[in-house]
């Protein structure tokens, strides 16, 4: 077990070293040219400076929101996968983006947001996602054999009729309403609303935390839900809370960043052939991972045709599009 | 001696048609017992309902004398482990997943094996011969090297009792008969008590101690009893419906059921055999 604890925790240190990279590479970039090695001494005088204030107020909430999003994705994607034993499951491929976005549009053409504030939108996401989640389950229940490609299919339906929805309302909707959900929908880490990003980080963190409660719990799922059920896991319960968690970290990045494909998908799948399929280190890699990629993306959407800027779900849909693809042709993919 | 696992009038059904009907026997400690019938009489649906996968219809099942139904998966993967078909070829090493058999006895928040539960896997894991491959993966090892893996993971929740369904079903003669063979002598090593389902019925007859026949024409217990006295060739050809002989094993003197195929049975009748 010592042995096994240190080569987790040098890979666990190693990508937490790799996010405060990338962190402070995308901090030092911008169409404001603040050098890297300025940073610490802007950060240090700190007060009024120009530098200042768009480092702690544009880039580094940015930032946040890039970990707590890249990592939230990653970390659903990594728990369904786990649940369903099926490396090609994510919150997008499953519907629960599609679910989740169809929520928030409900949300800004009814402007519950006007009502009940700012939290209507990860609220909304929420609730869309996990109204997804528990039909795609509950359809593919019976056949167990066949369980997780159906859901695949299921959820790929889905997501073209929460898409197809999405449209439907984005048509009955007057302009000022379109504007606001075709924003949205383009995906963006520039997020205004400070307590939007504090929601997602703290939010984002409790689920990891939540989430390891069950990190046995989904190694015995790996096995099949009858092998768990006879090493003594309540497969049911476990499984429902899990689907919460997927379902509250795919509203919440849904909600505040629109969205951003395939994080879910790729970075699971390749924290996995680094540190294997047990989910004590998984669940941490995973997030930490998701993390930098995200934030990678985003420094790479505005770098591509500065001084504008891409939509970050470009980006992460094109490589991951690509890795799916790759991931599919393969011969055999175990989890 | 108390029985370690009895099921008393456990019924089960889809529908109309009745799977397992009044089904009732005891498994006594130490006990190697063997369920034995024709495809589609039940056998694994009555598995099912010893692992709690199913809830019987009627009928209660108790293990070492308490209810299953109010014991939690965890309570009961303390007293009982099981062997399936197959184990899900995932990509964890042989060691991890027998160090899983420790799972039932970890705490709420609990996310590492002691040193005592590694030790009890590593126990088992040179009992059976797979610390040999510990480091492999489960889909790297071939399928009787995974049931293998398999019997230690079972073994070490320390369970009292086994239960196994077709566990050699998937193997060749020598692997069908190394496993059973490590069963027996780990059942006698370790006190064990097993319970399990066999296809096929000369190797019921070579190791378990007292046989179940079930009958799928009522989903009752077509009899119950040592290996001699539940292998005769009335009973097993009321039940399969097809032509056997039984005879003595030459070497180990347990009833030995071979079939007669159609043109053989002609050539039989006309010698007069």
């Amino acid at each position: 077990m010592n042995h096994k604890i240190k080569e987790w925790l040098i890979i666990l240190f190693g990508l937490l070293a790799l996010v405060i990279a990338v962190g402070l590479l995308s901090l030092s970039i911008g169409s404001a040219g603040i050098p890297l090695k300025q940073i610490p001494q802007i950060l240090l005088k700190g007060g009024d400076t120009a530098e200042y204030s768009i480092l702690m107020g544009i880039r580094l909430p940015r930032i946040l929101l890039a970990i707590s999003i890249g990592g939230s994705l990653s970390l659903a994607g990594t728990l369904l996968q786990g649940m369903f034993r099926n490396p090609l499951v994510e919150p997008y491929t499953l519907g629960i983006s599609g679910g989740a976005s169809l929520g928030v549009c409900i949300n800004i053409l009814f402007k519950f947001y006007v009502v009940i504030g700012v939290i209507a939108f990860p609220l909304s996401g929420f609730i869309g996602a996990s109204l997804v989640i528990f039909l795609v389950y509950n359809l593919n229940r019976k056949d167990q054999n066949v369980q997780s490609n159906r859901m695949l299919l299921t959820g790929v339906m889905i997501s073209y009729v929460a898409s197809s929805l999405v449209m439907l309302l984005m048509a009955l909707s007057g302009s000022d309403d379109l504007q606001n959900i075709v924003l949205w929908i383009m995906g963006s880490l520039d997020e205004p609303n400070t307590a939007l990003i504090k929601i997602s980080c703290m939010g984002s963190l409790g689920a990891l935390l939540i989430s390891y409660i069950f990190c046995m719990d989904l190694n015995a799922l790996t096995l099949g839900d009858d092998e768990a059920a006879n090493l003594g896991i309540n497969t049911t319960r476990t499984k429902k809370i899990l689907f919460i968690i997927a379902s509250f970290l795919t509203g919440l990045s849904v909600s505040i960043a629109g969205i951003i494909m395939f994080v879910g998908l790729i970075v699971p799948h390749f924290v996995r052939m680094l540190t294997g399929p047990d989910h004590r280190i998984l669940l941490g890699a995973s997030f930490l991972a998701g993390a930098a990629f995200l934030t990678l993306s985003d420094i790479i959407a505005r770098m591509i045709i500065a001084p504008l800027e891409l939509p970050v779900g470009v980006i992460t849909g094109i490589i991951g599009g690509v890795m799916f693809i790759w991931a599919l042709s393969r011969k055999q993919v175990t989890l | 001696m108390k029985p370690v696992l009895t099921l008393q009038g456990v019924s089960f059904g889809y529908k109309k048609v009745k799977i397992l009907n009044d089904i009732s026997f005891s498994i006594f400690p130490g006990e190697f017992m063997a369920i034995i019938g024709p495809n589609g009489c039940g056998k694994t649906t009555l598995i099912k309902t010893i692992l709690k996968s199913i809830t019987p219809q009627a009928g209660t099942i108790h293990i070492q004398g308490r209810e299953i139904q109010d014991l939690s998966n965890k309570a009961l993967a303390k007293h009982m482990a099981t062997v399936m078909q197959t184990i899900n070829p995932a990509a964890m090493t042989v060691r991890d997943y027998v160090q899983l058999g420790r799972l039932p006895f970890f705490g709420k928040y609990q996310f590492f094996e002691t040193r005592k539960d590694m030790k009890i896997a590593e126990k088992y894991m040179q009992l059976t011969g797979v610390a040999d491959f510990g480091d492999a993966k489960l889909n790297e090892i071939s399928g009787g090297e995974r049931q293998l893996t398999a019997i230690a993971r079972a073994l070490t929740q320390e369970p009292t009792l086994v239960v196994m369904d077709e566990p050699t079903a998937h193997l060749d003669i020598s692997h069908q008969v190394r496993v059973l063979d490590l069963i027996n002598t780990l059942k006698n090593r370790l006190s064990l008590t097993v319970l399990m389902v066999l296809h096929d019925l000369n190797l019921a007859a070579e190791y378990a101690d007292r046989l179940v026949l079930l009958n799928k024409n009522n989903g009752r217990i077509f009899k119950t009893g040592t290996p001699e006295a539940v292998l005769t060739e009335s009973s097993i050809q009321q039940v399969y419906q097809t032509r056997i002989r039984v005879r003595p094993n030459p070497v180990s003197k347990k009833p030995w059921v071979f079939l007669v195929n159609d043109q053989a049975a002609k050539q039989t009748n006309e010698i007069g055999i």
